[in-house]
């Protein structure tokens, strides 16, 4: 593990790895968006689309409420820019991007917690109902997915001694077997339930309704318009992107690049795309044939994926 | 389902439909700002539903009004636009001007159906305030009672640009 | 009262310069005196572990005495609190000095009486400070009296008061002294630093104390309980056996998630506090157990490790949970309330306090860039590395630490988004926080400074940690080198882990430019001001935006089982039909189950003893010669 300056190679597969979360995301909203339409019977938008809505968006007016403050415009900036920062030094495509050895995983969970934080600051601040609503509910659900995911990570961290994100990958690697255990199938389940229920996917949330009642994250934005709302969108769909390929990392990492070299990273591009669509079509054929839960119910839920961590950990202790 | 119904539905498409017409100089600008996203929000100022319920088979797996690009939004301030329907009743007429006033710029409005252009059937009614251009400004109009789900698509793919 | 101030200001900045002197030399500064008691005399020796201590009362000290200079509380400005007041603070800078047993107690009791003389200055003109002093005073008297016979048991057994001479001593004590000693210090400590279930006290007398008071309270005087536990733990028993420290483990997990929880879900901003310290204190006891875990299973350089995170959260929080509660008296002083459901628009009526409150509490939620992220990684590290182990007890105890953190994680983003979105965001919920305007320069900066602490430590630790580590050292009289390297970083020595948070919070500065770039080169006009969207309707009022409590109220359900709110609806029917409502009226109350369980069946008990007792002197001077006979010759039989 180095540590120091980057070297080129390095800030180039930082670079390539943030250039892809920043096309690949809307991207992989948009594959998930057709294959949910197609799924329904109907064509539905090309994959581009939210690219399309993106350019659109991005020159059209800001408005703000009367009553809100300097943290209105800041909560989209701040949102993107964690993101952007786990994107550029996490290992998605390689295992060793610039500043890769300080990609702590506790650290990116904190990262990207602090982007949903100013997200709900934003929401309250507009001073309406429904940012307080859409605020609240989603620090709840925030707040109890938590424990399953610092304990999921826990269960990964235990084999590799270390939480640091490099470090877990190359012992995965270099371990195949590891991935087959049953802490890790168990964290795997836990980790998938957090990823939906952190991105706002169905069941927890559903991103595409109108009915104001209905809606946890929709709700935190109804005030934002113009550039704020392409930068929240695009925020939201990296942060999406980001957790599948902190997924693939971790479960199944496989084709990542451990050597700098063209070809190398050439394969580890195809590969981390290739396993988020997958993963992506799946969350979606999987959205297609459930309903939103009541929003008390998704406690329960992450109780439920809770539980089935602290069992990850407790089958890595009784393995070890 | 069945693993051949799953087939049929995967391979089901929507009608095919001929493309718009280039509109006026200002729906043309539009298209060209909007260049295939189009979101609008749907305003309800009084009319009788039959134009909602087009709008609502607009964006069934028939038609399917989103593949070109288009989407209803829940908040005004995430649309391009507003679509109206009805006459403005007087109740309405506020929250019609809210609405349109919360919406960024540049914006449009789109009068939906003959009540929506001129008061329709329900002309000189006592709960009537007057058409959509009496209390906004109106960019297009799509005529019909109601209109038939083509042509409400045709139209709004003018102001879509696809 | 600027006398008092600048004494006491004197004595924070002298307290202070000796304890970095001591903590950079390892100089060990020694005071005896027999002047001010009889007896015994007064001995103090400051070592390197209480330096830390005294530095970070020193600073709390200096921070809320300079914000009492613009505070504008009438109950400070009485002759009382005037005298009192420099007095707390000594005695704050000198209980970790005290070596004996007798000069430890003097200087805690004396501590324990001035505060509570100025948490009572305020009770002429409200009926629950009257209340809040009560609870306070008998919960402190009760953990002195624990710490009284645990203190005083081992200096018998041992032969000696001075501290040193029990350390020496205290291994060959039998194992029934060690445990009953380290559980009274517990008790003692406990109630003192506000530990679940001795923690009742905390939410009732921090908000009712006067602004610099209850700054000094929560952020000073809960360090000394950690401060007591440790140092009869580990420096005078000399770390004990596994059943101590999960003992204080459990604890440890049990205040955090139960503060957490009240924090979560309570709408006084003070109260909110002042749940928030118990749960800060039970995670300084989750690092303190496990510390003790790890030495008594043989893993040194893991329980050092813990002992330093949990001693990097004390200085942490009492930068944060200072600057929390002095920018909190600011927002009441100017609006009149401390209760969250009528403040609202405050950070643009008062910018530099209400930016104080954010940054602050974004540390107390453990935010990168900010210093409350590094001591929470570091515990979390502590605990990681513990695993796997062959010990049953570590495998079982440091999952479930890693999860109550979590959880505490979780709920204090919550309320932190609560806290400053409610509080201070959105429109003004009541006339209060609609006139409010900015407070005087000197509360500004008594909570600023403390504010900017919290960045500095957050972007570069490395000004503290190599103190705290040397304080941990020292108490736990260990040789085995440094357990974090690195200068910017924090890294884990011999161990993959590092955490970087001087880099990341610069990698967040570069993109949050970057990314404002480029909104401003796709739209260069600023945002357009218009009334809020409401879907069309009439008026968009303040009543018609979220309420602390509403904001709490899914959390609330969540937690019906473990919080049990009471909720009152009288509802009056017009007298003609039973259909028709007149009025109704909705009261929900969430008090702490501690209480309702515990404490209230326990003071009515006392309260059934007490007047049982009562009937027993009756006035009559014989059966009071016959107690005082009786009394005579069971003592003769006893010492005889």
């Amino acid at each position: 593990m180095r540590t120091g300056w980057p070297t080129a190679s390095m800030a180039a597969i930082s670079l390539l790895q943030l250039a892809g979360v920043l096309v690949g995301g809307p991207l992989l909203v948009g594959l998930m968006r057709t294959v949910r339409c197609r799924l329904e019977g109907r064509a539905g938008p090309p994959v581009r689309q939210p690219l399309l809505d993106l350019r659109k968006l991005a020159r059209r007016e800001r408005t703000a409420s009367d009553e809100t403050s300097w943290i209105f415009p800041l909560a989209p900036l701040v949102l993107v820019a964690s993101t952007v920062v786990v994107a550029a030094i996490a290992p998605l495509l390689a295992t060793d991007p610039a500043y890769g050895w300080s990609a702590d995983l506790f650290a990116v969970v904190f990262l990207l917690l602090l982007g949903s934080v100013a997200l709900a600051l934003g929401a309250l601040d507009s001073g309406t109902a429904f940012g307080g609503m859409g605020a609240s509910r989603a620090m709840t659900i925030g707040a109890l997915s938590e424990p399953a995911l610092l304990v999921a990570i826990l269960a990964l961290s235990v084999p590799a001694h270390s939480s640091n994100l490099p470090t877990i990958v190359t012992r995965s690697l270099a371990h195949p077997l590891w991935l087959a255990t049953p802490e890790r199938l168990l964290a795997l389940v836990a980790f998938v339930i957090v990823i939906v229920a952190e991105s706002g996917r169905l069941p927890v949330d559903n991103p595409s309704t109108h009915l104001e009642l209905t809606m946890i994250h929709e709700a935190m934005v109804l005030e934002y318009s113009g550039t704020d709302l392409a930068l929240i969108k695009l925020g939201e769909s990296m942060r999406l992107a980001v957790l599948m390929a902190l997924f693939a990392d971790l479960f199944v990492p496989w084709g990542i690049a451990t050597a700098p070299g063209p070809i190398h990273l050439v394969v580890g591009l195809a590969t981390t795309v290739a396993k988020v669509a997958a993963l992506g079509v799946g969350l979606a054929v999987f959205e297609v044939t459930v309903a939103k839960l009541r929003l008390f119910r998704v406690p329960e839920l992450l109780a439920g994926a809770f539980v089935l961590s602290v069992l990850a950990v407790l089958s890595a202790l009784v393995v070890a | 389902m069945r693993f051949t119904a799953l087939v049929r539905r995967l391979r089901a498409r929507p009608v095919a439909l001929p493309p718009a017409d280039p509109g006026a100089p200002e729906i043309q600008a539009a298209a060209r700002r909007n260049r295939g996203s189009l979101q609008l929000r749907h305003v309800d100022a009084g009319s009788c539903n039959g134009c909602e319920l087009e709008v609502a088979s607009i964006f069934s797996p028939v038609y399917d009004a989103e593949r070109f690009g288009m989407r209803l939004e829940a908040s005004p301030r995430h649309a391009d636009g507003l679509l109206v329907t009805g006459p403005v009743t007087r109740n309405m007429a506020d929250p019609l001007r809210k609405t349109f006033e919360a919406v960024p710029r540049p914006r449009v409005v789109v009068a939906l159906g003959d009540c929506a252009r001129n008061c329709g059937v329900f002309r000189g009614a006592y709960g009537v305030e007057g058409a959509v251009a009496d209390v906004v400004p109106v960019d297009l109009e799509i005529p019909g009672c109601p209109p038939d789900p083509q042509a409400i698509i045709t139209a709004l793919r003018g102001l879509a640009g696809t | 009262m600027h006398v008092s101030v600048t004494l006491t200001i004197a004595a924070c900045i002298s307290g202070l310069v000796i304890a970095a002197e001591v903590l950079h030399s390892g100089h060990v500064a020694v005071v005896h005196t027999t002047a001010l008691l009889p007896f015994s005399g007064l001995s103090m020796v400051l070592d390197r572990f209480g330096a830390l201590f005294v530095a970070v009362s020193a600073m709390v000290g200096i921070c809320a005495m300079v914000f009492r200079l613009g505070y504008k509380g009438h109950g400070l400005s009485s002759r009382t609190a005037s005298c009192v007041l420099p007095l707390f603070v000594t005695t704050l800078l000198l209980v970790p000095a005290a070596s004996n047993v007798t000069t430890f107690l003097f200087l805690w009791e004396l501590m324990a009486i001035s505060s509570l003389l100025l948490v009572l200055v305020d009770h002429r003109r409200r009926s629950e400070v009257g209340s809040a002093g009560q609870w306070y005073a008998v919960m402190t008297q009760f953990g002195a009296a624990a710490l009284l016979v645990g203190l005083v048991l081992l200096a018998t057994h041992t032969g000696s008061q001075s501290f040193a001479a029990i350390a020496a001593r205290s291994a060959h004590l039998p194992a029934w002294v060690r445990g009953s000693a380290f559980v009274l210090a517990l008790v003692g400590f406990g109630s003192k630093a506000g530990m679940v279930p001795l923690h009742v006290w905390l939410p009732r007398a921090h908000p009712e104390a006067p602004g610099p008071v209850s700054a000094l309270m929560s952020a000073a005087m809960v360090n000394l309980g950690i401060y007591g536990l440790v140092r009869v733990g580990d420096g005078l028993l000399g770390g004990g056996p596994a059943w101590w420290w999960l003992l204080v483990m459990t604890l440890g997990a049990l205040s955090a998630l139960f503060g957490s929880l009240h924090s979560a879900t309570s709408s006084d901003l003070k109260r909110l506090l002042a749940y928030s310290t118990t749960d800060n204190v039970g995670l300084m006891l989750l690092g303190v157990g496990a510390s003790g875990l790890f030495a008594s299973t043989g893993h040194r350089t893991l329980a050092l490790l813990a002992l330093v995170a949990a001693l990097l959260h004390v200085v942490f929080h009492a930068a944060f949970k200072g600057s929390l509660f002095l920018s909190a008296s600011s927002l009441q002083q100017a609006t009149g309330t401390r209760d969250l459901d009528r403040m609202g628009g405050l950070l643009r009526r008062m910018p530099m306090t209400g930016t104080i409150f954010l940054v602050s509490s974004l540390a107390m939620a453990a935010m990168p860039v900010l210093s409350g992220f590094v001591s929470e990684w570091l515990l979390l590290q502590a605990m990681l590395h513990g695993l796997p182990s062959a010990d049953p007890a570590i495998a079982v105890a440091m999952p479930i630490g890693v999860g109550a953190l979590a959880l505490t994680g979780g709920l204090t983003a919550l309320t932190v988004v609560k806290a400053v979105g409610i509080g201070l965001l959105g429109q003004p919920r009541s006339t209060g926080a609609a006139e409010a305007h900015e407070v005087g320069p000197s509360m500004r900066l008594g909570a600023g400074a403390m504010a900017t602490l919290c960045l500095v430590f957050g972007v570069a630790p490395f000004v503290v940690v190599p103190s705290v580590v040397e304080a941990a050292r020292s108490i736990t009289r260990t040789r085995i080198p440094d357990p974090l390297v690195g200068g910017w970083q924090v890294g884990l020595a011999g161990v993959h882990g590092v955490l970087a948070p001087g880099l990341l919070a610069l990698a967040l500065v570069v993109a949050v430019t970057l990314v404002a770039g480029t909104r401003r080169v796709l739209q260069r006009a600023p945002a357009r001001r218009t009334q809020a969207w409401g879907c069309g309707r009439e008026l968009q009022t303040a009543t018609m935006e979220y309420t602390a409590t509403s904001f709490g109220e899914p959390l609330t359900r969540v937690f019906e089982d473990v919080l049990r709110p009471a909720h009152d609806l009288d509802v009056s029917h017009v007298a003609e039909s039973r259909y028709y409502v007149e009025a109704a009226r909705f009261h929900t109350s969430l008090d702490d189950a501690f209480e309702r369980h515990a404490y209230h069946p326990a003071s009515v008990g006392l309260g059934w003893w007490g007047a049982l007792a009562r009937r027993v002197p009756n006035g009559s001077i014989h059966r009071y010669l016959a107690f005082g006979l009786v009394a005579l010759v069971v003592v003769l039989v006893v010492v005889g």
